[in-house]
């Protein structure tokens, strides 16, 4: 069968959501980034729910989600996007409102904001992108780095006596009582891009149950702060990530 | 019963990852020697023939580049 008699309207299977826009996005190749944005916009596309949705975005490098994105959308202070969507949600219990925010965004500037948010148990999904780096600003260290992990602050790797651990900022969360649905997933390859969309509706569908916060954690990476090719950064994801930020859920109820 | 499939590439939205060619469980996809207005190499089917429809190449593009078709043969 030649193929041009399979591309055919009728035998499409899968194909870009008519909620991501035609923008052709900002991010460097293979950044994980474009993947949570398409899962969002599709689960928003299946649950119909296009004009209840609000979403925040952060600062970093996903501050422009909104140009990508087709629904209602609020720019956050560095770190305050839980802060605003609390008013957004308490305003508005009607509609489905979530954070979109990175390691730097939510594990340092906006700590205390995301802590007391979760700990209000504000009916709201945190989606959380955790590339244990800042992207934007050129590969700085991140709370979430790993040790030993070379970024631009860290060039001979992060120490502990000098920087610190890494911060597990979703094992955190999951200790506190307002949080509902606390997950880990991962985007690199089709099973967990699947597991993480399955992980993302959860969340959206807790949000209107009154349950509390949702929080999922997208481990993920950072081709150009990490300086690795794209396929390689998520094999490296996978041997050195996965092992300190283990997969799955922390709390389900 | 099997399936055959087809996918078609946006190229000049295709940035040339390459993530499609490591998650394609047959081998399909290569990325072309010769690069988009931007300068990617963008992604093809090197053997249209080994496609089977499974969508695992589109799932995982940061872009959304790709769609995929699928029949029964």
């Amino acid at each position: 069968m030649d193929v041009k008699d399979i591309i055919k309207p009728e035998n499409m299977v899968y194909g870009k959501t008519k909620l991501l826009t035609d923008n052709i996005l900002h991010y460097c190749p293979g950044c994980s980034h474009g993947v949570v944005h398409k899962l969002i916009a599709e689960v928003i596309d299946e649950m119909g729910i296009q004009d209840k949705t609000i979403g925040i975005s952060p600062v970093g490098c996903a501050v422009f989600a909104y140009n990508y994105i087709d629904i209602d959308w609020e720019e956050a202070a560095h770190g305050r996007a839980p802060a605003l969507a609390t008013a957004t949600k308490r305003l508005n219990p009607d509609k489905y409102v979530f954070t979109y925010q990175g390691d730097g965004d939510l594990a340092s500037i906006g700590t205390a904001e995301i802590m007391h948010a979760c700990n209000r148990g504000e009916n709201i999904v945190v989606i959380f992108i955790n590339n244990a780096i800042y992207g934007m600003t050129g590969g700085q260290m991140a709370p979430t780095t790993l040790l030993g992990m070379k970024t631009a602050t860290t060039p001979y790797g992060r120490r502990a006596d000098l920087n610190g651990y890494p911060l597990k900022i979703t094992e955190l969360i999951a200790q506190l009582e307002g949080t509902c649905y606390v997950t880990r997933q991962s985007v690199e390859t089709a099973p967990a891009v699947r597991k993480a969309k399955k992980a993302i509706r959860k969340a959206f569908e807790n949000s209107m149950m009154k349950k509390g916060t949702s929080f999922v954690e997208i481990v993920s990476t950072c081709n150009s702060g990490w300086k690795i090719p794209p396929v390689k950064a998520n094999k490296w994801m996978e041997e050195n990530m996965f092992p300190f930020y283990p997969l799955g859920d922390m709390k389900d109820r | 019963m099997a399936f055959k499939g087809a996918i078609v590439v946006d190229n000049e939205k295709c940035k040339g990852c390459g993530v499609c060619v490591a998650n394609c469980p047959t081998g399909t996809l290569a990325l072309a020697k010769h690069v988009n207005s931007r300068g990617y190499n963008y992604a093809y089917m090197a053997e249209p023939d080994k496609c089977i429809g499974c969508t695992n190449c589109a799932t995982v593009c940061p872009d959304d580049v790709i769609t995929v078709y699928k029949v029964k043969i």
